[in-house]
């Protein structure tokens, strides 16, 4: 057998358990939303409340097929899923593709801009910390539990408050261009840092003191070059083996910042979504959500297995 | 995410970390007895939390709902420690009122997730083969759901209120303390004393009431113990996007979700409110985390 064979059956294991839980999400979802009290023809209409005659509410039912047997609009539910086809919004009254395009890009930007920040906030206090003696490693412990405890909607407001009313340097709303997205960003960003700084320091204080460190420091190496060339990589396993973790947080974040900084993007509709109870935009989100994260710990279970062939060994047994 | 990343990082890191425990137990600034400066301030701060939802009188006698119009929005001073809101409630009052709601909450929460987490941990971790690969399945599923994902999709279908946002923030840790759970279970059936107490002639019954639920239930009480502050911090989350707790109740997201239309003149109704979700999250985490190193020491 090729090196490359065991590789390729566990991807394409891997791929059938991506498809597996699509399927299941959108299964439990559809389900779990015909739990819903009430008529989805009226949240159609105009939401509970509206009055809306019996004509309007049949044709709502029929246009959205709600008349339809329970198990013929799953099957279709499915079917349309197949082509991508998720429906149309009850609220925004526009296809649910659609304004998940519309708003997938900038969270998914904003994302990445806090991800990136977290990582390099996490790193500069863990690299300090590491060479800092007990002091440094005591505070730095201290703050990283402070930042992780610290939601992130209050971190929004103190960033409002001190930025934009006191010091006017910021906009307190999500303006298009860099100044709007950086009170967004930060806030998503502390939080996370304070995680992946407690995984990483770990792996770096492991990494700093380990037999491979003592040779490259008897090979002459200065402890810079110990923390940068030898250290550093080792902590990145821990840091990936929590990006599926860090995917929920910054979709939970990003709930609650877009709202405050009312700032588009996917977190926000959602959170609309729930409000209004717009089932199709619901489902929708939840399934692009799903596959984001089976893709995310799907390329983080493979580069972990290419930073770390242990890992491959123990998989087996797992 | 809910639940803190110590508990979701990957066996690797956790193995690292149990080799470094005795040296890293030796770093940090620590008084007599092995406690750290940092332990002291947060058991002082949980011991704060204790007394002020128990009996909040204690502290703070006045009433949390008593208005007057009068002493609207006043800063922080001698006579209103944090300030007073749009009606002249005492935010100091409100905010120690408020104690015992968000830890009730955040308990309430993590013990719902760690029930469901105990069920199918349990059944996965124990029962034959095929009952883990199943419940190893759902669970796979139920991470696809991730962070406040499922207890939103729960939202929508129960309501908001402030019993639905708890259940919802428990559900939906419930599928990382069954991981962790069932992964604790296996560890601790194929010990030594496990295959003694069979050998000996004890039921699976016996086996599992008097030998792997003592020995699970350490490392229970510490991932619980880390659960709080983070069940707190996304009930108040939920409660300050609407669809938890609602003002005018003294809990510490609803105050701050009424607080948010006065952002930019009145700092102190949003400030104190969130200092404390942000005292009572770090203190559990750093109790979480002082257990846990005592318990790999011993």
């Amino acid at each position: 057998m090729t090196p490359a064979a065991p590789l390729l059956r566990w991807l394409l294991l891997r791929l059938g358990g991506v498809v597996f839980v699509l399927w299941a999400v959108s299964t439990v979802t559809f389900f779990a939303i015909r739990l819903i009290p009430g008529d989805p023809a009226e949240a159609i209409v105009g939401g509970p409340g509206s009055e809306a005659s019996a004509d309007a509410l049949a044709d709502a039912r029929a246009e959205y097929g709600l008349d339809q047997p329970l198990l013929l609009q799953y099957l279709r539910f499915l079917g349309r899923l197949a082509s991508l086809d998720l429906g149309r919004s009850y609220a925004l009254h526009q296809s649910v593709a659609s304004v998940i395009a519309d708003t997938l890009p900038p969270t998914l930007g904003l994302a990445v801009v806090a991800l990136s920040v977290a990582v390099v906030i996490a790193l500069a206090v863990a690299a300090w910390s590491v060479r800092g003696g007990r002091a440094a490693s005591a505070v730095a412990s201290f703050l990283e539990v402070v930042a992780a405890a610290v939601p992130h909607f209050w971190l929004a407001i103190l960033g409002i408050v001190l930025f934009s009313t006191a010091l006017g340097w910021l906009p307190p709303v999500s303006v298009p261009g860099p100044s709007g997205l950086i009170l967004p960003a930060l806030t998503l960003a502390v939080p996370l840092a304070g995680f992946l700084g407690q995984v990483m320091r770990e792996a770096l204080l492991d990494a700093m003191s380990s037999p491979f460190a003592l040779s490259a420091r008897a090979r002459g190496e200065n402890e810079n070059g110990v923390f940068w060339r030898h250290a550093l990589r080792h902590s990145a396993i821990p840091a990936i083996g929590l990006a599926g973790w860090a995917f929920g947080s910054l979709l939970s974040g990003a709930v609650v910042v877009e709202t405050i900084f009312a700032r588009p993007g996917l977190g926000r509709s959602l959170l609309q979504a729930v409000q209004g109870r717009d089932v199709p935009l619901v489902v929708g989100v939840v399934i692009v959500v799903a596959l984001g994260y089976m893709l995310v710990t799907t390329a983080t279970d493979l580069a972990e297995r290419l930073i770390d062939p242990r890992l491959a060994a123990r998989a087996v047994s797992r | 995410m809910i639940i803190s990343p110590s508990l979701t990082e990957p066996p690797a890191a956790q193995r690292g970390r149990q080799r470094s425990s005795q040296r890293r137990h030796r770093r940090g600034h620590r008084l007599a007895r092995g406690v750290s400066v940092a332990e002291v301030l947060a058991g002082a701060v949980i011991l704060l939390l204790v007394v002020a939802a128990v009996a909040p009188g204690l502290i703070a006698p006045g009433d949390p709902l008593g208005i007057n119009p009068l002493q609207s929005f006043q800063p922080p001073s001698a006579n209103h420690l944090f300030g007073t809101d749009e009606s002249g409630r005492d935010i100091f009052t409100r905010v120690i009122h408020g104690a015992r709601a968000s830890v009730t909450i955040g308990l309430t929460a993590t013990a719902i997730g760690i029930g469901l987490g105990l069920v199918f941990g349990l059944l996965a971790g124990l029962g034959p083969r095929w009952l883990d690969f199943s419940t190893t399945r759902l669970l796979e599923v139920l991470f696809a759901f991730p962070g406040l994902l499922l207890a939103l999709l729960f939202i929508v279908i129960y309501g908001p209120g402030v019993v639905t946002s708890t259940i919802a923030v428990g559900l939906s840790t419930a599928p990382g303390y069954a991981r962790l759970i069932r992964s604790q279970v296996r560890q601790v059936r194929a010990a030594p004393y496990i295959e003694a107490a069979t050998v000996l002639g004890h039921g699976p019954a016996s086996r599992l009431v008097r030998h792997l639920l003592p020995n699970v239930a350490g490392a229970l009480f510490v991932i619980a113990t880390l659960g709080i502050g983070q069940s707190i911090v996304w009930a108040a989350s939920l409660s300050y996007l609407g669809l938890g707790a609602v003002p005018p109740a003294p809990e510490w997201g609803a105050m701050l979700s009424a607080g948010r239309t006065y952002i930019s003149s009145f700092w102190w109704m949003t400030f104190f409110p969130g200092l404390f979700i942000v005292l009572s999250a770090a203190a559990t985490t750093l109790l979480g985390r002082a257990l846990q190193q005592r318990k790999r020491s011993s």
